[in-house]
């Protein structure tokens, strides 16, 4: 005890005194145990993707990717992103602009509601479009009668799409502008701003990496959206086929290579989205600290 | 609406609260409110025929039980993925931080085709079970591997950052008070992290009892035995049999708000909890 004492803390690292430190076999087994379940569980559904996809060559694989029904289905995936993922853009800023920087009662309310859509089964987030614009449904009369299709066509996807990505941006903004806090922006009104001005040279190069976060998950869930999408699309090989959808036909046809081929590109949006996603938790921890930095600096 | 808030110099309270509102309510909650309108417009005999049937009630069994177990499953190796990333070194290490999120970001299509094709009999992993009369893939011990495989990441990310703060005097106090290390994992990180691991552990629960993609290619769907809550709405909807969908459909969303509540009242006890411990 006294030797431990006698050290300053910052001499030892950190968990590292005897105390604090597990017996070498704990400590052996436990990253044993780790790395085993890690690759049973993650590496090989990867690597079994990747594998089967390339099971037959190259030549194959391209072959697969490169027809009529595979490449619409990627520009149906790419657009339903390109729309979904901008309005959602747009709401989660407007949403944490309210919320982290005003006090209101209800607040908490409302940021449970945002994250409603996470706590759906993805399944009934397709369910209530049919049940809107389905025949039968609230809007489906006045839909026939005006002939615009919505369900088992494109628009159907983009909304269920919007419905499963809308929290994605607003839950990661919310918290980094909670902690951020006003003094900034506060100051730039002080100082003549205009509220555009504020947002666009203040609170915006504050957040941004934070943003970009947010749109990457959410472009990761929209292009890779299963459930909802299945229920909407009515599955028309060519017309209304996502990328995820015409997996699971290849794939119930046997078509197995061609099944993996289609993955292998959404599972390397997967592999992207996080190694970007590493990349901005750095760059989104740094800004926190500059700006905390910037705020003592002020004060 | 100026008035409801507290003063604050800063612009745009109105026009941003207002368009989050306005796009809340026309993307979420009138949607929702849909399948409440159904669920009250079919009467009470034509619900509970529809959510009382017994292939209906086996798929809740399924869905509930398996959601259960893989949670638990999930809290076990979350907790030890949490202490190895905090608190060892070891080659690897920053793959597994950045890999454990794949269930996150692997599309649920292509995470179920992958599941399906290493643990089918023929499979890489399969055919190594098969031997030993383990049979994981097209029955309930498909539905359990494709949950623990989706839920993985909540319980390892909530916990993960409570476990990095708290303070290593508190478990030098304790092993200079003469406790094991053991006994102060027990009685003093324990504790600590207990809000954080029941987080983590519903939040999988709530996610996987919805989950439909990576699980529908493993389980062989077998009616009865291996079809879960999520794929009887979809059977019922392929039958135009819109009320039963959404009756079964109503009982799911019930549930999911429940525990959107407990998971809220979790996180509430987690934010009191560490920020008077920080």
């Amino acid at each position: 005890m006294s030797a431990s004492i006698a050290l300053p803390a910052g001499a030892l690292a950190r968990y590292e005194t005897p105390t604090t430190r597990e017996p070498l076999w704990v400590k052996v087994t436990l990253i044993g145990i780790a790395l085993a379940f890690f690759t049973v569980f993650l590496v090989f559904p990867l690597v079994a993707v990747f594998s089967e996809a390339l099971r037959k060559g190259w030549g194959t694989y391209l072959t697969a990717l490169n027809n009529h029904d595979a490449l619409a289905a990627i520009r149906l995936t790419l657009l339903t992103a390109v729309i979904a993922v901008p309005l959602n853009l747009v709401f989660g800023v407007s949403a944490a602009w309210s919320i982290a920087k005003f006090e209101f009662p209800g607040k908490r309310l409302l940021i449970t509601l945002i994250d409603l859509p996470f706590s759906v089964s993805p399944v009934i987030s397709g369910l209530i479009y049919v049940l809107l614009f389905g025949a039968q449904g609230w809007f489906g009369a006045w839909l026939a009668e005006h002939d615009i299709k919505i369900l088992f066509a494109v628009p159907g996807i983009v909304l269920a799409t919007i419905f499963v990505t809308f929290p994605f941006v607003a839950r990661e903004l919310i918290p980094l502008m909670e902690a951020q806090g006003t003094e900034e922006e506060e100051a730039a009104v002080v100082l003549g701003a205009s509220g555009w001005q504020v947002f666009w040279h203040t609170t915006l190069p504050n957040i941004k990496w934070g943003l970009l976060y947010g749109v990457i998950l959410c472009n990761a869930r929209a292009m890779g959206e299963f459930g909802a999408v299945s229920v909407v699309s009515g599955h028309i090989r060519g017309l209304t086929n996502t990328m995820p959808l015409h997996v699971e036909i290849l794939y119930n046809e046997y078509n197995y290579v061609a099944a993996f081929a289609v993955a292998s590109l959404l599972a390397l949006l997967a592999i992207v989205t996080l190694g970007l996603k590493t990349l901005l938790e750095r760059q989104t921890r740094r800004q926190l600290i500059e700006s905390k930095k910037a705020l003592e600096i002020a004060s | 609406m100026a008035s409801l808030k507290r003063f604050s110099p800063l612009p745009g309270f109105g026009l941003s609260l207002g368009y989050t509102l306005f796009y809340l309510a026309l993307v979420v909650l009138i949607p929702l409110a849909s399948v409440g309108s159904k669920t009250i417009g079919m009467g009470c005999e034509a619900f509970w025929a529809a959510v009382s049937n017994p292939r209906v009630v086996a798929s809740y069994e399924l869905s509930f039980g398996a959601s259960l177990l893989a949670a638990a499953v999930n809290v076990v190796f979350g907790l030890i993925f949490a202490w190895v990333l905090v608190r060892y070194r070891f080659p690897g290490k920053g793959l597994i931080d950045a890999l454990i999120d794949l269930p996150f970001a692997l599309p649920t299509a292509v995470a179920g085709i992958a599941l399906a094709t290493i643990y089918a009999e023929n499979g890489p992993v399969g055919s190594l079970l098969k031997p030993h009369g383990i049979e994981v893939a097209y029955n309930p011990n498909g539905v359990l591997l494709a949950l623990i495989f989706i839920g993985l990441p909540f319980v390892v990310r909530t916990v993960q950052p409570v476990l990095a703060d708290l303070e290593k005097e508190v478990e030098e106090a304790a092993a200079g008070l003469g406790a094991s290390r053991w006994q102060t994992f027990v009685n003093i990180i324990l504790p600590h992290i207990l809000p954080a691991l029941l987080t983590g552990f519903a939040m999988a629960f709530a996610r996987a009892v919805g989950e439909y993609g990576s699980v529908i290619f493993i389980a062989g769907n077998v009616p009865m035995v291996s079809e879960i809550t999520p794929l009887m709405i979809i059977t019922k909807l392929e039958q135009y049999d819109y009320e039963g969908a959404t009756a079964v459909a109503s009982v799911m969303l019930f549930f999911s708000f429940i525990l959107l509540l407990v998971i809220n009242a979790l996180q509430g006890w987690m934010q009191n909890r560490y920020s008077k411990g920080a």
